[in-house]
């Protein structure tokens, strides 16, 4: 398990590779990269703020329950704070198994459980202003998946 | 003395990331009712709880929690990751 809350950039292809080429007995990874997308008038900064200790405290237990979920032999998760440019990437997981289900279906818990509860909160600076970006209801509603 | 953090829009609102208070709240909701009357602009931040989470230590809780041995408190908005 390699979790890692950085303010600096990564290269999500990299850490892929390297993610791959670390596993020895799995015959499935999945990754998926989130990335800041612009908004209407056009977005200067996502600004991402979150809880430093709880965040590593929260993602780590969110990881641990996936692995112990689903046959997964690793997982990676990175995510970023501080101030991005669309088309930055924000964060990414990865998962690996030895069939490609449960690294799916591992992967898809991890994105919904940050989403909604790892403490990360976005902020969107445009030409109109600032922005605190709401959480959605069907975020919170796809928990219930779980 | 207990560490208050606030993130987000609730640290906007009350104009300070963190505080230590002197408090004999027992529960999370004294907490919030003591700090309500302390200034409007608590009051303000604390209008609507629907709309705030609250950690005690580091761990997600509820409003009805109990504060004991408590050292830090956080209140926030829904959190946005991903």
């Amino acid at each position: 398990m390699d979790i890692r809350v950085q303010d600096s950039d990564f290269d999500a292809g990299g850490e892929l590779n390297s993610f791959t080429a670390r596993q020895t007995n799995a015959g499935a990874v999945v990754s998926f990269t989130g990335i800041v997308r612009d908004v209407e008038p056009g977005l200067s900064v996502m600004e991402i703020e979150h809880y430093p200790g709880m965040t590593e405290a929260a993602i780590t237990k969110i990881a641990e329950e996936a692995m112990s979920r689903w046959a997964l032999s690793d997982c990676l998760v990175i995510h970023r704070f501080g101030n991005l440019k669309p088309g930055e990437d924000i964060m990414m997981v990865a998962t690996a198994s030895a069939h490609r289900a449960d690294a799916f279906a591992a992967a898809d818990f991890l994105m919904d459980y940050l989403k909604s509860r790892a403490p990360f909160w976005k902020k969107e600076h445009t030409a109109d202003g600032t922005d605190w970006v709401a959480a959605k209801d069907e975020d919170e509603a796809a928990l219930k998946r779980w | 003395m207990i560490d208050i953090l606030y993130f987000a829009w609730v640290r906007e609102r009350i104009g300070v990331p963190k505080e230590q208070i002197e408090t004999k709240a027992a529960t999370v909701m004294e907490l919030v009712e003591e700090l309500r009357s302390r200034e409007e602009r608590y009051a303000v931040a604390f209008s609507d709880l629907e709309a705030l989470r609250v950690a005690i230590d580091q761990e997600l809780s509820d409003f009805d929690a109990q504060l004991s041995g408590a050292r830090e408190i956080a209140f926030f908005p829904p959190m946005t990751g991903g």
